[in-house]
């Protein structure tokens, strides 16, 4: 079999840059490792830059199970952005962390999970690209040595392992009752049965929990307050944004490609979790004290909007999944951002020590509250174009309710945000020394930033790029 | 150059906007370099708008039945596509023209009136910023994009009006221009949401190919299309000063006079008149909407013709005079003639530009006194204002061959065409075109008397205040004056009788087909007959003396006085909102506090606060808990799709998948 590797240059890269940057790491002596991160940052800049080549393939290799299409470049490429992003902000924070540079090694092994997890063409690759990028995180969730980062490690562990044990129960259901692997032969397959098939109901469910799990869809999403907060802060930037965009990619293909006999299953299923995911997700954000914590609550409220897209199984939809994943992971990135260079200085994540933020670090208020604001989809901040696609792709197919639930949860969602803005503007800081922000921190902060502006006033280039990576889902 | 020009059309408005930018964030404290930079880019624009006109005029027919769309998509989805971009024809060209013409004048002008002020570097960005958006208007070729321009005009209005806000008139002037705005800009807003409904698009070219057939193309009748015409009317009726939306206007005199020549009587204002020119063609599909216009158009320009004639204030007087003029303007394009509308836009701009520059001399020389009877002489000392002023007067009286004649001539003629046809557009409203023609004739006598009026107060007879010291205006103010008194002879020559295709201002500037212009004998007599008979009896009165205007006056007090209070109108608004807004808005006051603050927000505060703890105490941080939630989620689900019934499969599903 004649297979061109030329199709995994990217991942071919991002594995040898993690290779490399491991060796160099071990080469050089302990005080100059702070430099990996550049160069770490610097190559992921070269394998973004190459990667819009890859648009426009459309084509499978070795027998389907991988797939090298637009929509996977277009994650692709978004796991490589947030991966930048979140080491370029970072870097101070692991300085201080003991300045472990195996940190950086296994952040590029989790985005090269999550690259191989969008390409896969059968659900080995998938279940295997899935371990990759999680057990990285399980690693990295633990990674400070403090107790509260042990505890979210070991929890994200457990709860991770057995949501990968019904996944792979569920896969193994869908494989025994239709006999493909294959992602794109498994509704042929499904044809070909008689009836509907009780087993497969029931596999269907599990790979949604499974998934669910990733994606922080209520009722799985116990576990991503506790991770978040416990979580060292670039670790969760990277966790909130890459691991779940990649989940969502993946769960779009595997319900639209593969199980699209099950639509009226699914749909309702997927309908009525969104509604649950949006309503708690935002209502229990209101009472968090702690900035990592309602931000965790925040994004499980994002993800319960992000997954309508799928809802809508039409190209529209996943456009604006795909769409609203870039604004999603930039807001985030960048709100977390600011999280982790405050704490670097304050030593605490509480809420009410944002007091006074914006006459100890003017940039940081600003640019927070323009995060949380474009979360909250206030125009013309790009999180309001990205609701915008994603409400017009369902609100004709007949989920006005889930749309005005959506709504109002977006309403709601605004309270607890401009809580923030009002502790950062109107509260005097207790300590009024200025906050310093580093360079790196800078780089990211400004150029979220300047994006989540810039796509809410004119979001047509990057519109035409969810267009194109939708097309090629529901075509190839 | 015209290649360059035409496809980047967009760089016109972006200059002005530039030095914006730039005075705004770098060079606020220098003033010198301010205007410098502030005068070079509309230059620029001026020259560049100059090259497209003679671009298009060399190529006529091409640009006016095809118009050159250069647009981005700014946004778009299923259904829904929104472009931004530049839309050149005749017409757009024209006002582009105008508007880059005045501008450069004006604003060089400025460097001599603004001279010593505090806000001298404010008042440039504010001009580039109004400059930047008025282009940006014109060069619309969508509603949605024009409808950001206007209101982006309507804010650099009210900063420029506001501009010396510590004075109280002041602010309180801007307040009321935005505010009445407002009120018109949301029925706007209102009709072009409901184009968008009904049409599917805003795109000016595909609604004129649409809405003569809108029939087949959507489910409205006739008279809901009028009311959405009616609906997006209201916007330009406001911006343009249109009764009963005129009383801003006579208020915002209190800007700066350069202001006031540029944005309220040259270009802002006839923002409206063009907006309702660029979709002429709906109101020329129904007759109804059509003959709205014409009326109020009609009944303006004679409404504030009468309160015109009492004035005191030299700025005031203008202002109303501009109100009937723009009332001209809508009553041409109510007769269906894009032709006369724009015709007069231009001749207007450039005479009224004279007059309101002229008055800033007058006033710069007087010290700011503003009432009339203060003056006196002031011919002698300062004569080019004299003479320009004098074109300007003669111009807008209609004489002829001032600018103002040819203008003024055919929207008389189209008038009373409209009064006159069978069976055309007009349909069944004849009669009140025929009526709105006398009032416009009658108009036109009133504006050379009134005008007149002022002119021989102003600058015949002897000077009445004792303590003031005339003298004539710095060179800087004194060109811009004669250019364009220059301009307000020769502008309306495009109006000659005998013109054929490619020579006539109509023959370029026009919807539906070009008729060569005729003489008509009855109306060029009729029209100059009133003008020179006002102009007579303005010198009767106000410069030979021979009969005393106190006497006639005093003879019918009444009529007087309520010319002189403006009918009572601004009384009247006054008495609406403190009897019947407020109490109103108290009321609503009262029922928020109580019911939607005290229960409804409060409430939901409450329980979302309530839910939020309780989700709080669900999550307990428990390993096993978690692992708990998990699987029985997972039970529930698999229970919850079997007992929905699908072809019956929940016996199976309950079973754990067995078949």
């Amino acid at each position: 079999m004649e297979i061109n590797f030329s199709l995994f240059s990217i991942e071919i890269a991002t594995a040898l840059l993690a290779v490399i940057i491991l060796i160099i790491g071990l080469m050089i002596p302990k005080q100059s490792r702070h430099i990996l991160g550049y160069i770490i940052a610097l190559g992921l800049v070269v394998i973004f830059g190459f990667s819009f080549r890859f648009y426009g393939l459309n084509t499978a290799v070795i027998d389907k199970m991988y797939l090298v299409d637009d929509f996977s470049v277009f994650f692709k490429q978004l796991f490589l952005v947030a991966a930048i992003l979140v080491i370029l902000a970072s870097i101070r924070y692991v300085n201080k962390m003991n300045g472990n540079f195996e940190f950086y090694v296994i952040t590029i092994v989790a985005a090269l999970g999550m690259m191989v997890l969008v390409s896969a063409g059968d659900m080995l690759t998938l279940y295997v690209a899935l371990e990759t990028m999680a057990i990285s995180f399980y690693i990295l969730a633990g990674y400070k040595t403090d107790p509260k980062s042990a505890e979210a490690g070991m929890k994200y562990l457990i709860l991770g392992a057995l949501s990968s044990g019904i996944l792979l129960y569920g896969l193994s259901l869908i494989y025994g009752m239709t006999g493909t692997v294959i992602i794109t032969e498994i509704a042929a397959k499904i044809g070909l049965l008689s009836g509907y098939s009780p087993a497969l109901v029931v596999g269907l469910v599990f790979v949604l929990a499974g998934l669910g799990f990733k994606i922080s869809l209520i009722p799985f999403q116990m576990w991503t307050p506790d991770v978040y907060e416990g979580a060292p802060t670039p670790v969760t930037a990277f966790l909130a944004t890459g691991s779940k965009a990649a989940s969502f990619a993946v769960l779009a293909r595997l319900l639209l490609i593969a199980l699209p006999a099950y639509s009226r299953q699914w749909q309702l299923l997927v309908a009525v979790l969104a509604a649950l995911t949006m309503i708690i997700g935002n209502l229990a954000a209101i009472p968090q004290t702690n900035m990592k914590r309602m931000l965790a609550y925040s994004s499980i409220g994002q993800a319960g909007y992000m997954i309508t897209g799928i809802l809508a199984m039409n190209q529209a939809g996943v456009s604006a999944l795909s769409f609203y994943s870039v604004i999603y992971v930039l807001a985030t990135v960048g709100a977390f951002t600011v999280v982790m260079t405050c704490s670097t200085q304050t030593d605490s994540d509480e809420i009410t020590d944002y007091a006074g933020l914006a006459q100890r670090s003017p940039l940081m208020a600003a640019a927070l509250t323009i995060f949380l604001l474009s979360m909250a989809g206030i125009p013309p901040l790009a999180g309001f174009t990205g609701k915008l696609y994603l409400f017009k792709s369902i609100v004709n197919q007949g989920y006005l309710w889930l749309v005005i639930v959506g709504l109002v949860m977006s309403m709601v969602s605004v309270y607890y945000y401009l809580k923030v803005a009002k502790v950062m503007y109107m509260n005097d800081p207790v300590d009024k020394t200025p906050i310093t922000i580093p360079a790196e921190a800078k780089i990211t902060l400004l150029l979220t930033m300047i994006a989540t502006i810039f796509f809410g006033i004119y979001a047509q280039p990057l519109s035409v790029l969810a267009h194109i990576a939708g097309k090629a889902l529901l075509t190839f | 150059m015209f290649d360059i020009a035409l496809y980047h059309a967009w760089v016109i408005p972006l200059l002005p906007a530039m030095a914006f930018v730039i005075i705004t964030f770098f060079t606020k404290k220098m003033p010198k370099r301010s205007a410098g930079i502030s005068i070079t880019s509309i230059l620029i624009s001026f020259v560049l708008a100059l090259s497209l006109g003679i671009g298009v005029i060399g190529q006529g027919e091409r640009y006016l039945e095809h118009p050159l769309k250069v647009v981005v998509t700014w946004f778009s989805m299923n259904g829904l596509s929104i472009d931004v971009g530049t839309q050149i024809d005749t017409t757009s060209v024209m006002m582009l023209l105008v508007v880059t013409f005045i501008t450069s004048l004006v604003e060089i002008y400025s460097l001599g009136y603004m001279h010593g002020d505090t806000g001298f570097a404010r008042f440039f960005s504010y001009v580039s910023l109004f400059a930047a958006s008025m282009l940006g208007l014109v060069l619309s070729p969508n509603l949605l994009q024009m409808f950001v321009f206007w209101e982006l005009v309507g804010l650099c209005s009210y900063l420029l009006i506001g501009f010396w806000y510590h004075k109280k008139s002041a602010a309180e002037a801007s307040k009321k221009a935005f505010i009445t705005c407002r009120a018109g800009d949301f029925g706007l807003l209102l009709g072009i949401i409901l184009l968008q409904l009904n049409f599917g698009t805003l795109d000016l070219q595909q609604l004129s190919k649409v809405i003569p057939h809108f029939t087949e193309y959507t489910g409205l009748t006739a008279a809901g299309l009028t009311g959405i015409a009616i609906l997006l009317f209201l916007g330009p009726m406001a911006k343009s000063g249109q009764f009963p939306f005129h009383v801003w206007l006579p208020d915002a005199m209190e800007g700066p006079t350069p202001v006031s020549a540029l944005i309220h009587a040259a270009t802002m204002v006839v923002a409206g008149v063009y907006l309702v020119g660029r979709i002429l063609i709906l109101f020329v599909t129904l007759p109804s909407a059509l003959a709205f216009v014409a009326f109020i158009g009609g009944f303006t320009a004679l409404f504030s013709a009468c309160i015109a004639i009492t004035q005191t204030e030299m700025k005031k007087i203008l202002a109303y005079s501009t109100v009937s003029q723009l009332g001209y303007m809508m009553l041409a394009l109510g007769a269906s003639s894009l032709s006369a509308g724009m015709f007069h836009l231009m001749t207007h701009a450039f005479f009224k530009a004279l007059m309101f520059l002229g008055a800033g001399s007058v006033l710069h020389a007087m010290h700011d006194e503003a009432n009339i009877w203060k003056y006196g002489g002031l011919k002698k000392y300062m004569p080019v204002t004299y003479w320009t002023f004098l074109i300007g007067c003669l111009a807008i009286s209609g004489i002829f061959p001032f600018a103002g004649f040819f203008s003024k001539d055919l929207i008389l003629e189209v008038t009373y065409a409209a009064s006159s046809l069978s069976g055309q557009a007009t349909g069944s409203f004849q009669g009140l075109y025929s009526l709105l023609f006398i009032m416009a004739a009658l108009t036109a006598f009133m504006t050379a008397f009134y005008m007149f009026r002022m002119f021989f107060i102003c600058f015949h007879g002897e000077l009445r205040s004792h303590d003031a010291h005339p003298h004539e205006a710095p060179k800087v103010m004194t060109v811009p004056l004669i250019i364009l008194g220059i301009f307000s002879f020769i502008g309306g020559w495009g109006g000659w009788p005998g013109l054929g295709e490619g020579q006539a201002f109509g023959y370029f500037v026009r919807v539906g087909n070009f008729h060569e212009i005729e003489a008509n004998w009855f109306l060029i007599i009729l029209s100059t007959g009133l003008a020179l008979f006002g102009i007579g009896l303005a010198a009767i009165f106000y410069c030979k003396k021979t009969y005393s205007a106190e006497a006639v006056a005093r003879k019918f007090p009444e009529l007087y006085k309520i010319s002189f209070h403006k009918f009572y109108i601004d009384e009247f608004y006054l008495w609406v909102i403190r009897h019947i807004v407020d109490k109103l808005g108290w009321l609503l006051w009262k029922f928020d506090y109580l019911f939607v603050d005290g229960i409804i927000v409060d409430g939901c505060g409450k329980a979302a606060q309530w839910s939020g703890s309780v989700m709080r105490r669900v999550q307990t941080g428990q390993l096993q808990h978690y692992a708990f939630v998990f699987f029985l989620a997972i039970v529930l689900i698999v229970l919850f799709l079997s007992l929905t019934d699908f072809n019956s499969i929940h016996v199976g599903l309950l079973l754990g998948g067995v078949k």
